[in-house]
Formats: structure tokens, C-alpha cells, sequence
């Protein structure tokens, strides 16, 4: 029975089952590393993949698709960072509104959607390599997205670790008074900061529903914006761990539907808990060393600024 | 130039009017996305604001306020207590699924016995398994410091596939035909949540809503907890220095919503769902979370928002049947409400200034 599960095609699934919870996580790093806690993610995940499967569909076009569904999770995000950063709403009662919000504009814009495909994204052509026996079919035969993604992780990388503005980004995040006292624009930041956000969890929503599943269902996220907020504690906020979780999880989501589909004598509902659980034990392995938890998470995480003078 | 000036303590006249303001500019924006879907807009509201109410079928939606009321006030008032101090307990929908079950399951593993102590001991069954349920973010917060935001989300999903379990394994009804789901409990009298006073909606769970009103409102004005409740959410240090341990805190908090929320869903599964089937879970903890903060946090606040959330939910079925809305407007129509309420409160804690910032020089 287990015997069925094809470790290449295993691993191969493993890489297009991440990626949405990667680009969700990434996005949302760059976030929280600016001081802000948008818990919003399932909300924006899911609008941008209804407006990223509405805009495939109408033009026939994956691409005008991503598109359209970055703007959407970017309009979100705005809408998140208008409350929290001008109005100085509270981070966490606005994210969960985002997220309700999120799920009803959703399905109300989904109407008539269910049950079409939309327009298939094509493998990238990357001439004799994808031909390669193993490796070829593990690593060279994926959509565009998937290497997108793996580059944006690098890049998110560099950028803190390198680039000037990403050590204001960093400034801004640890303290944010400092940061406004040496002149910078704490909100302006952070609203980049949050757009950035927006626009990564509307990639990771769309690249659900037009290439994961491929289809439009209400409330398709299941989570995976949740699990991506998660995976950020996770990495504890470095951009090459954000890859380790992400790969990890989609693993974990990969397996465990591996076995539904050989035929595991466990009910497949205790199987389909996998995910939230392991993402729970995570946690608390991650959290309970509490020096180190406490050393990485940025000092203004969930603070809102308000300059006084 | 337009500037925002932190007032002292939050003004009790904004306070009491954001709500308000909330509902109000909701209903304006409400109607501007159910004219972008096509419909009248004056017409769509006055059905989901007026019509349950007072108009032509009145006597069939006033008694459903109450039972829709019912869970959402329960589930609220525990939330407000977590809210208050800052402990974000927002798995209420899981905690409701299994005090559902677990409830559920105790009534039916005496089946078909017409004992009366069967109901007592559902009920004491399904709020020991929201409170469970509720304990397993509590504990890891507390020993592990995990986030039980994050926690007690993930275990709703769980929840759903326990749900999911149970209707389809351990609790399916035996002489169902295959069907997933329970025994239907208006077959089973003794375990039966029947109406308390027939045509009124007032079951054992409207009963209970009122009875959290009252003993959340007397813990928060009257008692050492509340008064710690408060300390705790406004002035965390303060709160430590005062001898309040923020473990036995959060353990409590988060048992008290989660067992609340436990009896909600075990008052709905045996009266107005009749059975643990499959779709069940309707979402009635994250809408909740809404209520909790449209009613201020405030028990009385939480028990008026319940009943307008409940008035949203009844005409949104009218609104469904009559101008053929879709039921996700209404959803979306909720999401906004908390926005607008979250985007008005900048009033109760700031001043708007017109004029530059005079600086020293």
C-alpha cells in the first residue's frame, strides 16, 4: 500500500504544494520585520485567489491572473494598514476583521466561479535538463511560480541582510521611535511594508486557485494563511528557515494525502489533521526556549507609532 | 493640516457612540455593495433591518432573534473576558464544535433511556469539552509560551475534522441508511433542547445567554477577577506588581470562553440543529468575535450586538429568499461592521487638531 507513493513524484508535488504558504510567509515576514502583526493573511490569500481566478478567466491569461491578484491582496493589505497605521486601530482585532472580511467579500465575488477551470499554466520550458532522470522531474519541472518564489526567498534574504534599506526596514521594526527620531517615515515604511505583504499573500492565494487545485471553492485557503503566520514564529523570522518551514509543511500536506490516496486504514479526517497539528508542535518546540524566541521576534512587533512630537 | 492628539482616557461619549456610528456608516456602505450587486439598496436593508421585525412574516422571524442571539451573546461574553486582557482567544468555533460533540455523545451513548438526569449531564458534558478544548492553547501559552492566537485557530480546523469523524463514524446515526450524522435529538425527549415556552425561540441556550450576561456583568464590576481582568488588559506591569499571575490568568480566561462556548454548541446541536451532521459548524464563534467588540467587551454592550448580529443573519435569509441576495453579502456586510467599529474608535482615544505643530525652537 505505501509502497504506491513514488518518492519522486512525492517530492516533486512536495515543491508545488509549498509554494503558496511560501509566498504568504515571506510576504508576511517583510511585515512583521517592520513592527507590524498583520493577521489578516487568510484574508488576503483568499481574495487575491478569487481575483486572480476572476481576472485568468475573463482575459484567458494566467499572468494578467498573478496580476491582478497582487493588486488584490495589496489592496487588503492597504485597507489593514489605513486602520492600523493612520487610525491606530489595535493590530490583532483588525487583522481577524481582515480575515472575516476577507472570507465574505470572497465568496460573494466567487459567485458563479465554481466549477470552471481557468487557463493552465504551462511548466517552464528549461530545455535538456528538465529530461534529466531524477532530478529533472524533482526540481526542473515546475511552473514559473514555483522558481519565482525560491527567488523571491534570496532576494528577501539579501535585502535585510545587505541592503540599506532593508536595515531601515529592520530599524524601523526594532524600535520604532528610534527610527522616527533619526527621520524616518515609520508609517510610509510600514505601509510599504504591508503592501509588500498583501501582494506576496495575493500570489500565494492565487497560485492556489489557479494552479494548486485548480478551481474556485469558497474558503479554498483552509488556513494556509494561518499556517504561513505560524511559519514566520517558525523561522523566527529569517527568510532561508521561512523556506525550510514552508518545504516542511508541504511535506507534511503532501504526505499525508500520499496515504489518503493509497488507502491508509486511518479515517482520512484524522489524516487531513495532520497539518494544523504538526504546525501546532512546531510552535511549541520552537517557543518553548524562550530566550531565543524572545531574541528574534522584532521589539516592536504589534506596536502601533503615534508621534507625539 | 489635520493631526491626531492622545486624549488622557478614552471618552466615554465616543465610546458609546462608535457602535452606533459603526452601524450606521456599515448600512450606508452596505448599500452601496448591494447596489453594485444589482439590488435596491433602500430595499435590501429595510429587509434585513426591518422586515424580521416588523414586517409580513414578523411572526415567524422575531422568535428566530433569539435562538440566532442565543450562541452568539454565550460565545461573546467569554470572549470579552480574554479580549479585556489581552488574551486572544479566537477558536471559539472549535471550542463550540466539540462541546457540541462531546455533548452530543453523552446524550446518545443513553439512548433511548428517558432518565432526567440525561440533559443535565449533556450539558456538563459539552461545556467540560469546550473548556477542553479551550485548555489546550491555555496550557501551551502558559508552559511553552506558544501564541494561542495561532494555537486555538489551528484546533478549529481540527475540530472540523473531528466534526467531520464523528457524523461520519462514531456518532452516525445506526438506523440512518448510510447517511452521515446523528440521531436526530427531536426524536430523543429527554436529550431534546425543546422551546421553553412554544413560538417565543427561548430554549435552555437563550436562557443560558442571559445568565452569562448577568454573571459576566456582575465578575467584571463586582469581583477581585474582574477588577484583575481590567488591570491586566490596561496596565500589564501594573497588574504583575499587583500580585496577578499572568498564567493563572490566561488558564482562566481562556477556560471560561471555551466552556461557554462548549455549552453554546452543545444548546444548538440538541435544539435548533437537531443532529451532528457534517455542516454543522456555521460559524457562529467567529462571528462572535464581531459581536464581542461591537458590545464594547461591555456584558449588556454584548448582549444588544448579539441581537443585531442575529437581526443581520435573519434578514440576510430574507433578504436571500426575497431579492435572491447571496448569502456571502452578508458575511462580508459583518466583516465590514467590525472595520468601520475598529476605524470609528480612533475618535474615543484620540482629539482631531486642525493647525500645525507649533515646535520649540
Amino acid at each position: 500500500m505505501i509502497g504506491s507513493i513514488d518518492p519522486v513524484l512525492l517530492i516533486a508535488s512536495l515543491m508545488v504544494a509549498s509554494t503558496p504558504i511560501l509566498l504568504a510567509a515571506i510576504g508576511e515576514m517583510i511585515v512583521e520585520k517592520a513592527g507590524v502583526l498583520n493577521l489578516g493573511v487568510e484574508g488576503m490569500m483568499i481574495v487575491g485567489a478569487i481575483t486572480g481566478f476572476i481576472a485568468a478567466v475573463e482575459s484567458g491569461s494566467p499572468l494578467v491572473g498573478f496580476a491582478a491578484a497582487a493588486c488584490g491582496g495589496a489592496l487588503m493589505a492597504l485597507l489593514f494598514g489605513i486602520l492600523t497605521q493612520i487610525l491606530l486601530s489595535n493590530q490583532v482585532a483588525t487583522g481577524l476583521a481582515l480575515t472575516l472580511f476577507g472570507l465574505g467579500l470572497s465568496s460573494l465575488m466567487g459567485q458563479g466561479y465554481n466549477g470552471i477551470r481557468p487557463p493552465a499554466t504551462a511548466a517552464l520550458d528549461l530545455g535538456p535538463v528538465s529530461d534529466l532522470p531524477v532530478l529533472g522531474k524533482i526540481l526542473f519541472s515546475h511552473d514559473w511560480l514555483v522558481y519565482g518564489s525560491l527567488a523571491l526567498v534570496a532576494a528577501t534574504w539579501a535585502f535585510l541582510k545587505y541592503s540599506r534599506a532593508g536595515l531601515i526596514l529592520r530599524a524601523v521594526g526594532e524600535s520604532h521611535d528610534a527610527a522616527h527620531a533619526l527621520g524616518y517615515k515609520v508609517i510610509r515604511i510600514r505601509l510599504m511594508a504591508l503592501l509588500f505583504g498583501g501582494a506576496c499573500a495575493g500570489l500565494g492565494g492565487a497560485y492556489l486557485s489557479l494552479i494548486r487545485v485548480p478551481q474556485w471553492t469558497e474558503g479554498m485557503t483552509a488556513g494556509a494563511g494561518w499556517i504561513a503566520l505560524a511559519i514566520v514564529v517558525f523561522a523566527s523570522w529569517k527568510a532561508e528557515r521561512v523556506l525550510l518551514g514552508a518545504y516542511l509543511f508541504g511535506g507534511v500536506t503532501v504526505l499525508q494525502l500520499n496515504l489518503q490516496a493509497a488507502g491508509v486504514a486511518i479515517p482520512v479526517q484524522y489524516l487531513s489533521m495532520a497539518p494544523y497539528l504538526i504546525t501546532i508542535l512546531v510552535l511549541v518546540i520552537i517557543s518553548a526556549d524562550r530566550s531565543r524566541a524572545a531574541l528574534n521576534a522584532p521589539a516592536s512587533l504589534g506596536q502601533n507609532f503615534h508621534a507625539s512630537r | 493640516m489635520l493631526r491626531l492628539e492622545r486624549r488622557p482616557s478614552a471618552s466615554r461619549f465616543w465610546s458609546t457612540a462608535t457602535p452606533l456610528l459603526a452601524v450606521l456608516a456599515t448600512m450606508i456602505a452596505g448599500g452601496v455593495l448591494f447596489a453594485l450587486l444589482g439590488k435596491d439598496p433602500f430595499v435590501a436593508i429595510r429587509t434585513i433591518f426591518w422586515d424580521p421585525l416588523f414586517g409580513q412574516f414578523a411572526s415567524y422571524s422575531r422568535p428566530q432573534l433569539l435562538v440566532k442571539a442565543g450562541p452568539l451573546i454565550v460565545i461573546a461574553v467569554g470572549l470579552s473576558l480574554g479580549f479585556r486582557a489581552g488574551i486572544w482567544n479566537i477558536g471559539a468555533e472549535g471550542q463550540y464544535i466539540i462541546g457540541a460533540v462531546c455533548g452530543a455523545g453523552a446524550g446518545l451513548a443513553f439512548y433511548p433511556s428517558e432518565s432526567p438526569l440525561i440533559f443535565p449531564l449533556m450539558i456538563l458534558a459539552g461545556a467540560l469539552g469546550g473548556w477542553a478544548w479551550a485548555m489546550i492553547p491555555a496550557i501551551l501559552k502558559v508552559r511553552f509560551n506558544t501564541s494561542e492566537i495561532l494555537v486555538s485557530l489551528m484546533l478549529v480546523y481540527v475540530a472540523g475534522h473531528i466534526l467531520s469523524a464523528a457524523s461520519f463514524g462514531l456518532l452516525k446515526n445506526p438506523e440512518g441508511m448510510g447517511f452521515p450524522g446523528s440521531r436526530n435529538f427531536q426524536q430523543f425527549p429527554a436529550a431534546h433542547n425543546a422551546e421553553i415556552f412554544a413560538g417565543t425561540g427561548m430554549h435552555w441556550g437563550t436562557v443560558t445567554a442571559f445568565l452569562a450576561v448577568i454573571g459576566g456583568y456582575v465578575l467584571l464590576s463586582r469581583h477581585i477577577f474582574g477588577f484583575q481582568v481590567r488591570v491586566a488588559g490596561q496596565a500589564p506591569r501594573a497588574a504583575r506588581f499587583a500580585g496577578v499571575s499572568p498564567g493563572r490568568l490566561t488558564a482562566i480566561c481562556l477556560g471560561i470562553s471555551g466552556a461557554l462556548a462548549g455549552l453554546a454548541g452543545l444548546f444548538e446541536v440538541s435544539g435548533p440543529a437537531g443532529q451532528i451532521s457534517t455542516d454543522f459548524a456555521s460559524g457562529y464563534g467567529f462571528t462572535a468575535i464581531i459581536v464581542a467588540f461591537l458590545g464594547r467587551l461591555h456584558p449588556v454592550g454584548i448582549l444588544l450586538a448579539g441581537l443585531l448580529m442575529a437581526l443581520t443573519y435573519i434578514g440576510g435569509e430574507l433578504a436571500q429568499l426575497t431579492l435572491n441576495l447571496p448569502s456571502a453579502a452578508i458575511q462580508a456586510f459583518q466583516g465590514m461592521l467590525l472595520f468601520f467599529l475598529l476605524a470609528f474608535d480612533v475618535f474615543a482615544n484620540f482629539r482631531l487638531r486642525f493647525g500645525r505643530v507649533e515646535v520649540a525652537r
